[in-house]
């Protein structure tokens, strides 16, 4: 239909250039954009940056993964923990394919990320070549933008788009798939970094209108509830959105990923919304008379029943992104824009406030969870260890300071409840999508791109064993990643919810699983299994004070569920303690 | 009203480039909405494309859609119109045998009538062109298919707006 490039040629070069293959310019670029560290896996149709890439290894860390998925997971940690761009490279057919899940996970938790495919020579475009795939088609749904390019000329101003549309406005992922002629082609190479596109515009323009509506219901409001997601961590806006809270004295909840951007223990902190967060915020979410929303999207795990769901309180939303006003929950006041400036812009027009009595609810409803249901996770006293207690253990041995990569399933939803966090950016885990095999890949590319920090990457024994391979990662790398798996012998959330509402059957959820110690082992990772209480702090000490990649496996309750939950089509404020 | 299910014309300006179809037209199929009609063309600046899809769906999920749209990097801007607001015309080709114009003296009434116009005659066939709404076009398919059609085609819809499209000033605006 159309006939245009995607990409056009830059032709204008007057400056002085270079003459160098496609391959070496697609390296030279990396560099350019700061890349120091990417996620990989050769193959035929890549096989000329590769080569490049061995010519420049001590410019640019190239990662074997074991598995292209586990490149764009670690791609995400890396990204997720620094705030920088994630690179990752697979060559064509199944190289690109097996990218796809973690490209999805990407484009559904915004987070900034570069994919770099080779593809068949441009001759063989269309012609079911050997591991031909149609990588920018079957990407194009998971993607912020991708494109193809087929001429070594297109690559510096392709590569330049991808990082700028990548890192800025709301971030995602996107993927540049390069023919294999392309990278022996030698041509003129100049970088020019994108500053950019025509047709995109990344942060909208707030209307002042809009601040200044906001702060009047904000100053009216007696029951005012915030929901903050991962827009206050991406927006880099934690400072203005604590100066925000504290001055206005409003209790506030966060999202899965919005966990970390304040401390745990801050006293404005209530916890977490959602289907397993706290009770106070899911209860009083039908309570309050405002609600605002900072940089989340109220997914459907959020907001339960959205025909129920904080129908009598105005509704402010905070958001980068236009096309999610109104998208699932219809506001009152929309704030479009970047969450710092718009929190900056905020701050002078509120009036100080402290909500007291506001307050006890809140702290009324946490007492009885914790009778309920915190004080059996974290402090039990009936056989058979629990996942609470487990992070418990580890929120004491790390004072906080740990950055926990967490899986999905049970464990996932007792580490973000229970985690304490000191530093944004601490919460590394799959909101959107839900991947299992998320967490060990992720804490590799996590732990790489912030070494001082102690990285935690806890698992169930069932996603743990989808990138299992892994450690191989680890093992060559020498990544020290502590690796805890919860075993339960149980694919545990799909388990709890065959309990809770197919009659206990058990379809395909028990698991027979593997000597997990030896298989450690077999990496000369230093493992341990804990299977009584006493053992616990024992274990997780030599874990934190092991000075290399560790592996705990503790043996928790077989058939232990996650309290709170709002069932599936409930209200929130219909959510089960027991 | 929001929730009334009616007929919305998409028009979409769009950097011109491969792909920005799939994505577009994506968008719809995720969302299990079916599109009626889809044209693309250039649009009246230079340069820049313009889409129009045809869509019935409700005026809530026309909102979100056009923001969804409008979120693609390559699209400059989206509008969604309702019949009222539009200029809107579809065109047809009909292929026909040639003796029905001399043995069916109806045909040339009902060319004729319908403002449809012979594009060109040769000793098997003829082909008449027609441009206008669905129903004009539907109503001619009718009636000339008693007379056995050999084949028919019709355009995706393509439309203009009867109020300003503020488009223009604000690519002027992008640009310096």
């Amino acid at each position: 239909m159309k006939e245009t490039q995607t990409v056009q040629n830059n032709t204008k070069n007057t400056e002085a250039t270079e003459r160098i293959s496609g391959s070496e310019a697609i390296i030279k670029c990396l560099l350019a954009e700061g890349v120091d560290i990417l996620y990989g896996y050769p193959g035929g149709a890549i096989m000329p940056v590769y080569d490049e890439l061995y010519k420049y290894q001590d410019k640019i860390h190239h990662v074997l993964t074991r598995h292209e998925q586990g490149a764009t997971h670690a791609a995400q940690g890396y990204a997720r923990i620094s705030g920088k761009v994630g690179v990752c490279m697979a060559t064509s057919g199944p190289g690109a394919t097996n990218l796809i899940t973690g490209i999805a996970d990407a484009q559904i938790d915004s987070t900034p990320m570069v994919c770099i495919t080779g593809q068949v020579g441009s001759h063989l475009l269309g012609s079911d070549a050997f591991q031909e795939t149609d990588i920018v088609g079957i990407s194009t749904p998971v993607t912020k933008w991708n494109c193809q390019v087929t001429k070594a000329s297109q690559i510096p101003e392709a590569i330049a788009k991808a990082f700028y549309i990548a890192r800025s406005g709301r971030p995602g992922p996107v993927l540049i798939d390069i023919t294999k002629d392309a990278q022996f082609e030698e041509f003129d190479f100049k970088y020019e970094k994108c500053k950019g596109v025509r047709s995109y515009k990344p942060v909208p323009d707030t209307d002042k209108n809009t601040l200044k509506a906001a702060a009047e219901l904000i100053n009216n409001a007696k029951k005012p509830l915030i929901v903050w997601g991962q827009g206050v961590i991406l927006g880099k806006a934690e400072q203005e959105f604590k100066a925000v809270i504290e001055k206005a004295g409003i209790p506030s909840a966060w999202t899965i990923l919005g966990a970390s951007a304040i401390p745990t223990s801050h006293p404005l902190n209530v916890g977490m919304v959602g289907m397993h967060g706290n009770y106070a915020p899911n209860v009083l979410t039908n309570e309050c008379d405002l609600l605002i929303a900072i940089g989340m999207r109220f997914d459907d795990r959020v907001t339960g029943n959205i025909e129920t769901y904080a129908k009598q309180a105005k509704i402010i939303h905070f958001d980068i992104d236009p096309a999610e006003i109104d998208k699932n929950v219809k506001t009152d006041v929309a704030v479009l824009g970047d969450a710092k400036a718009s929190l900056e812009a905020l701050l002078p027009l509120l009036n100080a406030n402290s909500h007291i009595e506001w307050h006890q609810k809140f702290k009324d409803l946490y007492n009885i969870e914790f009778e309920k249901v915190i004080k059996n996770d974290l402090h039990p006293t009936k056989e058979g260890l629990t996942m609470g207690e487990v992070l418990k253990e580890i929120n004491i041995q790390t004072k906080g300071d740990a950055a926990i990569v967490s899986d999905v399933g049970q464990h996932q939803m007792i580490a973000c409840r229970y985690a304490e966090f000191n530093k944004s950016k601490s919460n590394i885990t799959s909101g959107g999508l839900g991947t299992m095999g998320f967490a060990l890949p992720a804490a590799i590319g996590a732990k790489m791109a912030a070494p001082d920090r102690e990285v935690i990457m806890i698992a169930g024994d069932g996603g743990y064993q989808m990138t299992i391979q892994e450690l191989g990662t680890i093992f060559q790398q020498k990544v020290p990643v502590k690796i805890v798996v919860l075993n339960n012998e149980f694919l545990g959330m799909v388990r709890q919810w065959q309990q809770l509402f197919f009659d206990k059957r058990y379809a395909s959820t028990e698991m027979t699983n593997p000597d997990f110690i030896a298989i450690a082992k077999g990496y000369s990772i230093e493992a341990k299994k804990v299977t009584e209480r006493k053992d616990l702090k024992a274990a997780v000490k030599e874990m934190i004070d092991c000075e290399g990649p560790y592996f705990l496996e503790v043996r928790v309750e077989k058939e232990g569920n996650v309290f709170p939950m709002i069932p599936t089509g409930a209200s929130v404020s219909d959510i089960r303690l027991d | 009203m929001e929730n009334e299910i009616k007929q919305f014309t998409v028009s979409i300006y769009t950097e011109n480039n491969i792909g920005l179809l799939n994505r577009i037209s994506a968008i719809f199929q995720r969302r299990h909405i079916n599109i009626e009609s889809l044209n693309t063309s250039p649009s009246e600046i230079e340069g820049v494309s313009r889409f129009t899809i045809v869509v019935n769906i409700t005026e809530s999920q026309m909102k979100k859609i056009q923001g969804q749209i409008e979120k693609q990097v390559e699209v400059i801007k989206a509008y969604y119109h309702t019949e009222e607001e539009i200029i809107y015309q579809q065109s047809c080709i009909f292929k026909m045998k040639s003796n029905l114009l001399f043995d069916e003296r109806q045909i040339q009434n009902i060319i004729k009538e319908s403002n449809a116009r012979i594009v060109t005659v040769n000793r098997n066939f003829f082909v008449i062109e027609k441009s206008g709404r669905k129903e004009e076009i539907d109503l001619l398919h009718r009636e000339l298919s008693v007379f056995g059609i050999m084949q028919f085609t019709r355009s995706g819809r393509i439309a203009v707006t009867k109020d300003e499209m503020k488009i223009s000033t604000m690519l002027l605006a992008l640009e310096h």
